[in-house]
C-alpha cells in the first residue's frame, strides 16, 4: 500500500510562521465551513462516518469521544490537544508541530465548535519547550486574523513527566497538581478538566479533522482497512539507514516501513508503540500495521541481529519503573520487582521460579494496574518470552 | 466563560505554574520558599513538595547555571549514547546527577526527549543538540558558560 499525505500534506510545503501560506494552502476553510453550514452535531458524525480512532495509542473512536462530551449536561466544556509525546522512540508530533502548527490549531478549534467548548488547551511537553514560540505565534495569528473567536487557546507546557501523556494524569497536571493517573469512571467527557466535560486528542488526531470536515467522512474511510480507517505517522528509529516520519495508509505491512522506507538490514525485532508497546520478531514483519493488530502511538524502533532481546527488555522496564506515577501498587511495585529480576537474567543469574514470578506479576499488572502505563508494561517481557524463550533460558543458572 | 478560565489559570492556587515561576527567578526551589509558598496558598508544605519533586524540570536542590540532559532511552542507546555520556563527563569533570563546583553545569540522563530520528541527542536548558559525537561535544559546551 502506498505512502499517503494527509496529516503531513502540508509539513514542508508552507512556512509554519506565515499563516498566509497555511490560507494558500485551503487552511481554515473547514473551519469556516463548519462555522457556515454544519451544525455541531453535523461536524461529529462526518467524524464518526470517517471511523477516525484516537491517534495517540489508544484507538478510541474520537466522534464518539466528542459526542460524549457533547451530550454532557453543563455550558463549560474543554478541549485538549495532548502535545506529551513522551512515549519512547515517538517524535511524529514533534515533526507535526515544527512543520505545520496551523492544521492543528484548526482541528482543535473544529473540536471546540463540535464540543461546545469556549476553550481549548495544548499540553505541551518541556522537552519540547523549543517550540513553544513557533506554536504561540501560530496561535496568535490564527487569533488576529479571526479564526479563534469565541475560542480560546491556552498552550501549557508539561514539567517533565512521561505519565502525564495520560489523559487524566494530564489533567491532574493542567490543575496544577502531581500528574497521577484519576480513577475511572468518571471518564473525562463527563468529569474531565475543572471536573467539566472535556475530550482529549492526540496531536495527530486533530490533524485530520479539517480534511475530514473538507473531503468529507466517507472519503476519509475509504483509506485503510475495516476497522482503521485512514492513514497513520509513524515515527521510525533504531538500526535503520533512514530514521524518520513516515505517512501510511493504515493496513500497510510492518515490511514496507522497515525495509523498504527505513532500509533496515538484519533486523532481529521491532518494537512498535515504545516501552508500553509489543514486539515482534522479524520473521512476522508482513503484520499489517492496524489497530486490529499491532499500531500503538506509531513509534517504530528496530533492534537488529546484534541486540540483546534481555538487555531491551530490561532497558524497557528501566524506564517504565522511572516513570511510574507511583499512585497505584500493581504498577508502582511491580515495575520495581520486573526491573530486579530481569536485571538478574542480564547478568545470566536467573533463577528457575523467576519465569512464573514474572508470569504472574505481569497478570496481576495488566488486571489491576490504574492506567494504561501499568496494565501495558508487561508486554516487552509476554512478549519476548513468546518469541524468545530461549534468552531467558539460556540466562537461569545451571541451564 | 474564558474570562472565568483565564483567571483562574493565573490564579496563584496553580501550584505547578507558580513553582515553575519560582523556579525560573530562583534556579530551584529552595525549602524555605515551598514552606513560604504552602502558607501563601494555603496549602500543606507536602503537597507543595510533592508536585516539586514529582516533575523532573523541577529542581528541588540547587542547580547548576547550565543543566545538560543526555538521553538515555533505547533509541539513543543503540546509537551509542553511552560514549556521549563519557564523553561529557569527562569534558566536565563530573557525573550524572552531579553539579560542577562552579555551578556552571548540572549533569542528568533523562528519558526520551522525542529526538530518537537524530540520535544520540541531549539538551542542555531548552536547546536541542543532535547528531551526537564525542568530537562534538567540546565545541557544544563551550557556547554555555
Amino acid at each position: 500500500m502506498p505512502q499517503a499525505k494527509v496529516v503531513l500534506k502540508n509539513c514542508g510545503v508552507i512556512d509554519p510562521r506565515r499563516i498566509s501560506t497555511y490560507l494558500d494552502a485551503d487552511g481554515f476553510k473547514a473551519l469556516e465551513k463548519a462555522r457556515r453550514e454544519m451544525s455541531p452535531e453535523e461536524v461529529i458524525n462526518e467524524v464518526k462516518v470517517a471511523g477516525l480512532r484516537g491517534r495517540g495509542g489508544a484507538g478510541f473512536p474520537c466522534g464518539i469521544k466528542w459526542e460524549g462530551a457533547r451530550n454532557s449536561p453543563g455550558d463549560e466544556k474543554y478541549v485538549i490537544c495532548n502535545a506529551d509525546e513522551g512515549e519512547v522512540g515517538t517524535f511524529k508530533d514533534r515533526y507535526i508541530l515544527e512543520n505545520d502548527p496551523f492544521t492543528l490549531i484548526e482541528g482543535l478549534a473544529l473540536a471546540g465548535y463540535a464540543v461546545g467548548a469556549g476553550q481549548g488547551y495544548v499540553y505541551l511537553r518541556a522537552e519540547y519547550h523549543y517550540l513553544l514560540d513557533l506554536l504561540q505565534g501560530a496561535v496568535n495569528q490564527a487569533g488576529e486574523s479571526g479564526f479563534l473567536d469565541g475560542f480560546d487557546i491556552n498552550i501549557r507546557e508539561g514539567a517533565g513527566a512521561y505519565v502525564c501523556g495520560e489523559e487524566s494524569a494530564l489533567m491532574e497536571s493542567i490543575e496544577g497538581r502531581r500528574g497521577e493517573s484519576r480513577y475511572r469512571p468518571p471518564f473525562p467527557t463527563v468529569a474531565g478538566l475543572w471536573q467539566k466535560p472535556t475530550t482529549i486528542n492526540n496531536v495527530e488526531t486533530l490533524m485530520n479533522i479539517p480534511r475530514i470536515v473538507l473531503d468529507g467522512g466517507s472519503w476519509y474511510s475509504k483509506m485503510g482497512t475495516e476497522r482503521s480507517q485512514g492513514t497513520k505517522v509513524f515515527s521510525v528509529s533504531g538500526d535503520v539507514a533512514r530514521p524518520g516520519v513516515y505517512e501510511l495508509v493504515l493496513g500497510s505491512p510492518l515490511r514496507e516501513l522497515v525495509d523498504e522506507l527505513a532500509s533496515a538490514r538484519d533486523v532481529k525485532l521491532v518494537q512498535i508503540g515504545g516501552a508500553t508497546g509489543r514486539i515482534i520478531p522479524y520473521d512476522m514483519i508482513d503484520t499489517p500495521l492496524s489497530f486490529e493488530n499491532i499500531l500503538g502511538a506509531g513509534a517504530v524502533t528496530v533492534f537488529d541481529k546484534s541486540r540483546d532481546v534481555i538487555d531491551i527488555v530490561h532497558r524497557t522496564m528501566e524506564f517504565l519503573a522511572e516513570e511510574s506515577c507511583g499512585k497505584c501498587t500493581p504498577c508502582r511495585q511491580g515495575t520495581q520487582v520486573m526491573v530486579e529480576i530481569l536485571e538478574r537474567f542480564c547478568r545470566g543469574e536467573g533463577l528457575k521460579k523467576d519465569i512464573k514470578v514474572l508470569e504472574d506479576l505481569a497478570e496481576t499488572m495488566m488486571l489491576s494496574s490504574l492506567c494504561g502505563l501499568g496494565q501495558a508494561a508487561p508486554f516487552a517481557f509476554l512478549d519476548t518470552l513468546k518469541y524468545f524463550r530461549d534468552d531467558y533460558d539460556s540466562r537461569i543458572q545451571g541451564n | 466563560m474564558s474570562k472565568r478560565v483565564a483567571s483562574r489559570d493565573k490564579a496563584p492556587q496553580n501550584l505547578l505554574v507558580a513553582l515553575k515561576e519560582a523556579q525560573s527567578r530562583h534556579g530551584y526551589l529552595p525549602h524555605d520558599l515551598m514552606r513560604e509558598m504552602a502558607e501563601s496558598l494555603d496549602v500543606p508544605v507536602n503537597d507543595v513538595y510533592g508536585v516539586a519533586s514529582f516533575y523532573s524540570f523541577l529542581a528541588i536542590r540547587p542547580a547548576g547555571r547550565n543543566i545538560i540532559r543526555i538521553c538515555k532511552s533505547l533509541p539513543c542507546y543503540l546509537k551509542n549514547s553511552q560514549i556521549i555520556i563519557e564523553t561529557v563527563a569527562r569534558e566536565i569533570g563530573i557525573g550524572p546527577g552531579e553539579t560542577t563546583p562552579d555551578g556552571r553545569f548540572s549533569f542528568e540522563l533523562t528519558n526520551c526527549i522525542g529526538l530518537c530520528d537524530r540520535a544520540p541527542a541531549m539538551l542542555i536548558n531548552n536547546d536541542a543538540h543532535v547528531d551526537l559525537t564525542p568530537e562534538k561535544i567540546k565545541q557544544i559546551l563551550k557556547n554555555y558558560e
